[in-house]
């Protein structure tokens, strides 16, 4: 699972493929991997400015976007990458599967590779269920977002948005606020950014801490002045309001008076600090709209964001350089 | 028939026996225990130093699934993999489809038994009608048909009153209540141990607390009625704790642990395969604290017996997503191995308290005969091997599923021989004993 040993035994390892059949997570990444993606990222985002938004890096290949959940973001960020890199595509949703009639997973992605695709991006709403796929499945996974456990592409493109506008992850200093408990992006921000060098810090009712969250090697408190103090990247999560019924928090008016995100909150990061959040945000919960709409909000890039680092994932999985010479 | 077992050590911890005598065997009796016993008109069977002969084993926590559960397990199936794995006697729950809270339901288990004519069989009673948790199930008629003990299993008993009348009204026929200890608000929706592995792998956590305290609420409610409490497979260092300090307390509570709670820990759930589903039990695998909790209270003595809570599931029920799979593994035909490896060649206890925790405990808890090879008992006896190497291999279990974590482990510690009523029901193929 770990990058090819470099020729250079001492040199820093320099990937330029993953060499992985899936992308599960981050947790399978280097953060010489992590790089890779990044920087192809980069040449990706140049293509979607050209007048003529299309490669042939992917011709031929064939793509299923199969999606258990609800997702209009991810979804259509992915099928764009794909589009652009000239992959044939298909997306299936849940209304319209299989599986209202009682067909399970691994029989679905059967009976789909049966129809020899390439690659299946999944996006399920139980934990592992891309883990599982892998096992029986010979198409490459990628993981679109695996219940409360990873969704690597989307701290993929919170990290190149990041690099963007500050040049580098290592030494920042990123509070993460919100439903720690139940996020997957939190999951996957984590790994990506301590495998990076940043200062994790995460904060949340003490309800929505995941238990030992510090063996991450991040802070973790419930006293959000002091996670936002000097940060130089603050990133808001969701909070769903179906947490309410389970105690997790007396109302989304407390919630928003004890974490949310406002601009005198604000005041004690640093001047320069980016306001990011994955969607689809609860504005007047998570985050004042002041906040969302202001100055300091990169949001939007990070949707924009998000169809070229897909389409680095979906190139790289493919075989990268070895398999395409130019893009 | 006589038949005279000699050459392999004995250990009969009931009557203080442990050396290397022969056993006589008169029909389906225990003859005589002793040295240089006589041969003439007896059938000798010669065995090896290395054997160990000791009163059949006994596991009082599986599930054979039948009635109802055929796809899973039957009771044929079931008592060939329990006499594969070393057990003379299996107690199965009465979670069945319908469940064991009636008489019929008892005979017809006891019918399935009889035809198969392997283990024994002792089915366990629902604590409940249709351990709903509602109305007390028909007790006395479940004991008047041959049932052993009552617990709603699968679920702990609905409420604290309930448990309080099923330990005051089972207490009339001297039977125990079997409590699947667990505070339902506690676990929720939860899957796996809530700690760093299950925070890692996005899944919903169950804290030892759960287990902790139905442990506490029934060791109570023992105290109140003076009845007989049982913990049924103990997996939190908290319920170590409460149990220990009701046993100093002189209420009668005993318990039980699983060879995969003294085996494991939550790790498993991570690697070598993550989101494997053959480690999804309830109990969960906890982390190592708890685990090594097991282990000192079963050296310690807090344990009273091991039982596997084997929980067979077809290969279709645990082929999903980890948090949509069923709780539960086989555990008949890997106790023996597991528990000679991890407990005795470990250095935890030894041979002799083994066999206190895989055959006496379980026959005092449950007044059940056997348990010992002391002279008109009945000729339940394992023959046991405990430096035979054995490779676990999943595709041969006899249980109908094949659901266990421990497939390809290599362990030491096999059973060459199970004899039930003096018959000889199962011989290990590895083993070379002339046997019929």
């Amino acid at each position: 699972m770990s990058a090819p040993a470099s020729p250079q035994a001492e040199a820093p390892v320099v990937a330029t493929a993953l060499r992985h059949k899936d992308l599960l997570g981050i947790a399978d990444l280097t953060p010489g991997e992590i790089s890779l993606v990044l920087d192809t990222a980069e040449a990706m985002k140049e293509i979607g400015a050209r007048p003529i938004k299309k490669v042939p890096a992917l011709r031929g290949k064939t793509v299923v976007n199969l999606f258990f959940e609800p997702s209009t973001r991810t979804r259509t960020s992915f099928e764009i990458a794909e589009k652009r890199l000239s992959a044939d595509t298909l997306s299936i949703a849940i209304a319209s599967s299989s599986v209202v009639k009682g067909e399970s997973l691994v029989d679905t992605a059967l009976n789909l590779e049966a129809m020899n695709p390439d690659m299946i991006v999944l996006r399920h709403a139980s934990s592992g269920a891309c883990h599982l796929l892998s096992r029986v499945c010979k198409s490459a996974i990628i993981n679109a977002g695996d219940g409360t456990h990873e969704h690597p592409t989307q701290a993929l493109l919170d990290a190149f948005t990041i690099r963007e506008r500050k040049k580098t992850l290592a030494g920042l200093k990123v509070a993460i606020i919100g439903d720690l408990l139940h996020s997957r992006v939190l999951r996957s921000n984590i790994l990506l950014l301590t495998k990076m060098g940043a200062e994790v810090w995460v904060c949340g009712p003490p309800t929505l801490i995941p238990t030992d969250i510090r063996r991450f090697g991040v802070q973790s408190t419930s006293r959000v002045d002091e996670a936002v103090a000097d940060a130089d990247v603050v990133m808001l999560l969701r909070i769903q309001l179906e947490r309410m019924e389970g105690a997790y928090f007396p109302s989304l008016r407390e919630y928003f008076t004890v974490f949310g995100m406002t601009e005198a909150r604000l005041k004690l990061a640093k001047p320069d600090v980016l306001i990011m959040h994955p969607g689809p945000m609860n504005r007047g919960v998570e985050i004042a709209s002041e906040v969302a709409d202001g100055p300091y909000s990169v949001i939007l890039d990070q949707v924009h964001n998000g169809v070229a680092v897909r389409m680095a994932v979906l190139y790289l999985l493919a075989g990268g350089v070895e398999h395409e010479e130019t893009v | 028939m006589k038949r005279l077992f000699r050459g392999a050590r004995v250990i009969d911890p009931a009557s203080g026996v442990d050396g290397f005598v022969d056993v006589l065997v008169d029909g389906d009796r225990i003859a005589q225990v002793g040295r240089d016993l006589p041969v003439a008109g007896v059938e000798v069977i010669e065995l090896s130093r290395d054997h160990v002969v000791c009163p059949g084993l006994i596991d009082i926590h599986v599930h054979l699934r039948e009635p109802g559960q055929e796809h899973k397990e039957t009771v044929a199936s079931g008592v060939a993999s329990a006499v594969a794995g070393g057990f003379t006697a299996v107690a199965c729950m009465p979670n069945t489809t319908p469940v064991n809270d009636n008489a019929n339901v008892t005979a017809y288990i006891l019918g399935k038994a009889a035809a198969a004519n392997l283990a024994r069989v002792y089915p366990i009673g629902a604590v409940s009608r249709g351990s709903k948790g509602e109305l007390l199930a028909d007790i006395a008629e479940l004991h008047h048909a041959g049932c052993v003990a009552i617990t709603d299993d699968g679920h702990p008993t609905a409420t604290a009153l309930l448990l309080r009348r099923a330990m005051e009204y089972a207490g009339m026929f001297g039977m125990p209540v079997i409590e699947h200890c667990e505070d339902s608000s506690l676990k929720g929706d939860g899957v796996a141990h809530e700690g760093f592995t299950a925070a890692s792998l996005g899944l919903r956590g169950i804290p030892g607390a759960c287990e902790a305290l139905g442990v506490e609420r029934g060791v109570l409610m023992a105290e109140l009625t003076g009845g007989a409490f049982h913990v049924a497979h103990m997996s939190a260092r908290a319920s170590i704790r409460a149990v220990r300090k009701a046993k100093e307390a002189g209420i009668r509570v005993t318990c039980e642990v699983a060879p995969h709670h003294f085996t494991l820990t939550d790790e498993s759930l991570q690697s070598p395969i993550p989101y494997d589903t053959n480690t999804k039990m309830n109990p969960p695998l906890r982390e190592a604290a708890d685990r090594d909790a097991m282990l000192a209270g079963i050296a310690d003595g807090t344990v009273d017996l091991i039982a596997t809570d084997h929980a067979p599931h077809h290969y279709d029920e645990k082929n999903v997503e980890f948090d949509r799979a069923p709780f539960g593994i086989v555990g008949l035909e890997t106790a023996v191995p597991l528990a000679v490896t991890q407990l005795v060649h470990a250095g935890h206890i030894s041979l002799h308290k083994l066999v206190e925790l895989m055959a006496v405990g379980p026959a005092k808890l449950l007044k059940l005969p056997g348990g010992t090879l002391r002279e008109g008992a009945p000729a339940d006896i394992t023959i046991l091997a405990p430096d035979m190497p054995v490779r676990i291999q999943a595709s041969r279990l006899r249980s109908r599923s094949k659901n266990t974590p421990f497939d390809g482990w290599e362990l030491r510690g096999g059973v060459v021989a199970t004899i039930v009523g003096g018959r000889t029901v199962y011989v290990n193929d590895a083993a070379t004993v002339a046997l019929s």
